[in-house]
């Protein structure tokens, strides 16, 4: 598989997890939410905050379908996350080194 | 295991947003070795997988849920260094856009999430590649074993730092049990989605797979090799 096409399928792959699947994941408590209630440790938390920022706990302000609002803010995360990691991951790289363009490559 | 705010007092709040500093700055130097012009685009879409991963919370027991950590597997990915900047990423846009984990436990929750799931996960990893055969179902092998470790670490590290600096006055050695029970089982869930994605990012272009570099001949070796011969 040449690397642009692994690359946008990998992409792919993350765009459909969280504007998608994203949905049908479990609702309950996390380990630590779970733990942090039954020992008494959560009645300590305190409001996030940013708690009403617009896409607070993985919803968009303003979207109501409960689908479409989750999916979407999914989305924006997953191109926000892939923004700001792969901007610094890029700046930090050594340049130049070792480019090879999948099965076409250089063995260097 | 996004620790809201609240749970940790201030002074460990700032320690352990110290400590994230600290490992945060390794990771940037460290990353330079690890980054290319090939692997820097898939770190950032790593971060993005991890990011993603983490919203899919699955049923672990009774009204319980658990979601990937994603230390282990960006480290085997991507690199170590790198691993600990991927899930960093997303813990801060986590953090400041999507209010999942507290601003002030924002140190707390590199600490556990980035730091201790690649130092225990990636540790395992490497210790393990060193007595298994040097092949794809091994490096899977790995894979799920350290991903299924670090969980349970990260859950004793929250415990040792509840310890230190926790709100409520709640007895220690029953926090560990109960931290570590839960936590094993997600580990399985954990192990089983970062061997799957290890796996298939092996079996496509195993030459992308930091872990397995050393074990898995670039694929344009394997095809060029035979030529000298042949000619």
């Amino acid at each position: 598989m040449n690397r642009k096409r692994f690359f946008l399928g990998f992409l792919l792959v993350s765009l459909v997890l969280a504007g998608v699947v994203s949905f049908y994941a479990s609702a309950s408590p996390d380990g630590l939410e779970k733990v942090a209630t039954d020992k008494g440790i959560a009645e300590k938390e305190k409001e996030h905050s940013l708690g009403d920022s617009p896409l607070g706990d993985y919803g968009v302000k303003g979207v109501d379908d409960a689908r479409l609002s989750g999916g979407l803010s999914g989305v924006i995360g997953v191109g926000v996350v892939l923004l700001a990691g792969g901007g610094l991951f890029w700046i930090i790289r050594r340049p130049g080194a070792k480019d090879s363009g999948g099965a076409s490559g250089t063995a260097s | 295991m996004h620790v809201p705010n609240g749970f940790i007092d201030a002074p460990v709040s700032v320690g352990a947003g110290l400590v994230a500093a600290a490992g945060v700055a390794v990771a940037l130097r460290g990353a330079r070795r690890e980054l290319d012009d090939r692997t820097a685009p898939l770190a950032g879409l790593t971060a993005a997988f991890v990011f993603a991963a983490q919203m899919l919370n699955f049923p672990v027991a009774s009204g319980t849920s658990g979601h990937l950590l994603g230390g282990a597997l960006a480290a085997i990915l991507v690199g170590p260094y790198t691993g600990v900047l991927c899930v960093s990423v997303v813990l801060l846009v986590q953090a400041l856009l999507f209010a999942d984990g507290g601003v002030s436990a924002l140190g707390v929750n590199i600490v556990l999430m980035a730091i201790v799931t690649v130092l225990a996960g990636y540790g395992l990893f490497r210790g393990l590649l060193k007595v298994l055969p040097k092949n794809r179902a091994a490096v899977t092998g790995a894979s799920f074993a350290a991903a299924l470790v670090s969980v349970p670490a990260s859950a004793a590290a929250f415990t040792l730092i509840y310890a230190l600096g926790g709100t409520a006055d709640v007895p220690i050695g029953g926090l560990a049990t109960a931290m570590l029970g839960v936590h094993v089982l997600i580990g399985i869930g954990e192990a089983l989605i970062t061997a799957v994605t290890v796996s298939s990012v092996l079996r496509v272009r195993p030459d992308l797979v930091y872990g397995a570099r050393e074990l898995i001949g670039r694929p344009e070796l394997r095809v060029q090799a035979p030529v000298p011969a042949q000619a």
